[in-house]
């Protein structure tokens, strides 16, 4: 049979030829903390090359901010405080905190999907960290969340919004932001690895995210509120987060009372980054 | 630990259930190194589920399994360092295209951005991919994803290859083009295990074959030893004139020495065929007798007729669900 129309030039190029036999190789059962690290940027690296491969997957990290901050501030500005410009100090870092933390939700689904799909097998055959897909996922979101915070400022900054704490209360609160919002995606990255498929995770996600971002005062002062439903928003994280990145825009002060999300953030990821890497393993 | 060993894969009694189905139950396998070794089974068999327990992709129930001397469990790692798994459904990302795919399993495996780049291109030019290379997967063929995987399964040459049915589903022209990347594989010094639905296939290619059945190894050795087993290939003849049938059988009979058959509406003759030889003879005595063949043609013995032969029942029982039957 003549059917090989396969180039063959390089027969014993990169894949034939000389095969090192496995008696004549060194090999460790373990992977260092070094290497780790590097596959997990490795894998980060995919998914910036995912996200620029398929855009449209940041339209809502885009569009959200954009659409939101729009929307809120003309409808709601001139009835809660007055007119649009004197809304922006409120509506701004609630739309911020909002949109980040929704964001958060896609490492869960994408976790999901990616342990679904095939390639998750390949990475599971390769002798590499156990580790990294997980990792590398929750790195390569962070850029998500920078894209989500610029896009909101950018915006803030085109219908007139100036901090008061000037660049340098921005970059502070971008950073609280961003921080809170990567240990809250350790709560959906655990979602997503037990979950049964990507649309469930969504689902319970949603479900836990909407009252969260709207009963808070993110949007509307927390005393134009029922008592009832005070007592929640006060109690609700969110709020304290938006408290913090209104205090630290709006005065330019970092107070302590300013870090106190960073310590909620903390305790979530000491809860949850061990589970989600215990349930993690199991599967992987 | 003994680290020199002339083994590629043992297996011992490997077992996996899948809740009461007990998908692999008891496999034992030797694989000697440098050779090709297939699986061979029908849908369902376990050929997938075994291949998983030695690519430690799947934790065995019970039994164990080592690779050049490393347990699957105990030295997992050492094991993936010493395999190249191409699974039986692309394992590449449909999100990357193909250089970004061998680019980010390359970086994986330890090699620099432009080692990494260089071994892509290698790899995309031997197996005939460049074209496609900045293509998106979602518009690649089957035999392209193919192909492309086991690229990726080639990165770290690994002395040990797995190839879950590497074939199924492809056209005769890129079949043929894998067994000729298999062959040279093997040339190269890997050892390859691969699975496959064809006896065709592990007889062209492997140099010992097990059959598995329900998760049981049912036959092993080489494949004439399988085909003895079975019985030889047989000889096919359908008649221009149907009367004509019992003196044609009868001529078959005398030059080929054995005992043959009418089909029903006695058309058509099958004789088994022992020695290819004779069958020129026959032919040139059937046109001396005036007896013409409208078609002739060669029957190898098939999957099906392994299983015959070896378990007494046809492929399709081993697909119904246990307790359908009973
Ligand atoms: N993850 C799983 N969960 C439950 N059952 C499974 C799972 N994987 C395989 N099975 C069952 O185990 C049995 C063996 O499956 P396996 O995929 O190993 O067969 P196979 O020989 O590879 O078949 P095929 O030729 O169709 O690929 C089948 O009955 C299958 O339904
Ligand atoms: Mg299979």
């Amino acid at each position: 049979m003549s059917t090989t129309t396969a180039p063959r030039s390089r027969t014993h190029n990169a894949s034939g030829g000389t095969i090192v036999p496995a008696h004549e190789r060194t090999l460790r059962n373990r992977v260092s903390l070094g290497e780790s690290i590097r596959h997990s940027l490795t894998m980060a690296y995919r998914g910036l090359l995912k996200i620029r491969r398929t855009p449209e997957q940041l339209f809502d990290v885009t569009l959200q901010p954009i659409i939101f901050t729009v929307m809120f501030t003309y409808i709601f500005g001139g009835a809660i405080s007055g007119d649009v410009a004197s809304y922006l100090p409120v509506i701004i870092p609630g739309i911020l905190v909002q949109t980040v933390i929704t964001t958060s939700v896609v490492t869960g689904t994408q976790l999901r999907e990616d342990m679904d799909q095939g390639v998750f097998d390949r990475f599971r055959s390769l002798p590499i960290a156990r580790i990294a897909p997980l990792s590398g996922a929750l790195l390569a979101d962070t850029v998500r969340y920078a894209i989500a915070t610029t896009l909101t400022f950018v915006m803030g900054f085109i219908m007139g919004y100036r901090p008061h704490g000037g660049i340098w209360s921005v970059i502070g609160a971008a950073l609280l932001v961003i921080v809170c919002a990567w240990a809250i995606s350790w709560i959906f990255a655990f979602f997503g690895v037990i979950a049964r498929s990507a649309s469930s995770v969504q689902g319970i996600s949603m479900i836990i995210l909407f009252p969260l971002t709207f009963l808070s005062n993110a949007f509307v002062p927390v005393d134009t509120m029922p008592t009832w439903l005070q007592w929640f928003v006060n109690i609700n994280p969110v709020s304290h987060l938006v408290t913090s990145v209104r205090d630290v825009l709006n005065t330019g002060a970092f107070t302590s009372e300013a870090f106190l999300p960073l310590i909620g953030a903390a305790v979530i990821v000491a809860i949850f980054a061990p589970l989600t890497v215990r349930a993690y393993m199991r599967r992987a | 630990m003994n680290t020199h060993t002339e083994w590629a894969v043992e297996a011992d009694g490997l077992v996996k259930t899948f809740g009461s189905n007990r998908a692999v139950d008891g496999v034992d396998l030797r694989v000697a190194t440098g050779t090709v070794y297939g699986v061979l089974g029908p849908n369902g068999a376990g050929k997938t589920t075994t291949i998983s327990m030695l690519a430690t992709l799947l934790r065995p129930d019970a039994g164990s399994a080592r690779i050049f001397g490393h347990d699957v469990q105990r030295e997992a790692q050492v094991v993936r360092q010493l395999i190249g798994v191409t699974g039986q459904y692309a394992s590449v990302d449909e999100g990357l295209s193909a250089t970004e795919n061998l680019v980010l399993f390359s970086r994986l495996l330890g090699l620099g951005r432009r080692e990494a780049k260089i071994k892509a291109n290698d790899l995309l030019e031997e197996f005939g991919l460049t074209e496609a290379a900045s293509r998106p997967l979602k518009k690649f063929s089957g035999g392209m994803r193919r192909r492309l995987d086991l690229a990726a399964s080639l990165i770290s040459q690994p002395p040990l290859i797995f190839l879950d049915e590497p074939t199924t589903g492809l056209d005769p022209r890129t079949r043929a083009q894998m067994w000729e990347t298999i062959r040279r594989l093997v040339a190269g010094g890997s050892t390859v295990l691969l699975t496959t639905q064809y006896l065709d296939e592990a007889d062209q290619l492997a140099d010992r074959i097990a059959v598995i059945d329900r998760g049981r190894v049912v036959a092993e050795g080489t494949g004439d030893e399988l085909k003895a087993q079975v019985g030889s290939s047989s000889l096919e003849l359908r008649l221009g004139e149907p009367q004509l049938a019992q003196r044609a059988l009868g001529i078959a009979e005398r030059v080929l020495g054995v005992a043959g058959t009418t089909s029903a509406e006695a058309a058509r003759i099958t004789v088994p065929l022992s020695d290819p030889e004779r069958v020129t003879d026959l032919l040139i005595e059937l046109r001396g007798e005036g007896i013409r063949l409208e078609e002739f043609s060669v029957h190898k013995p098939s999957l099906d007729d392994v299983f015959l032969s070896i378990t007494g029942k046809p492929t399709e029982d081993a697909e119904t669900p246990e307790g359908a039957h009973a």
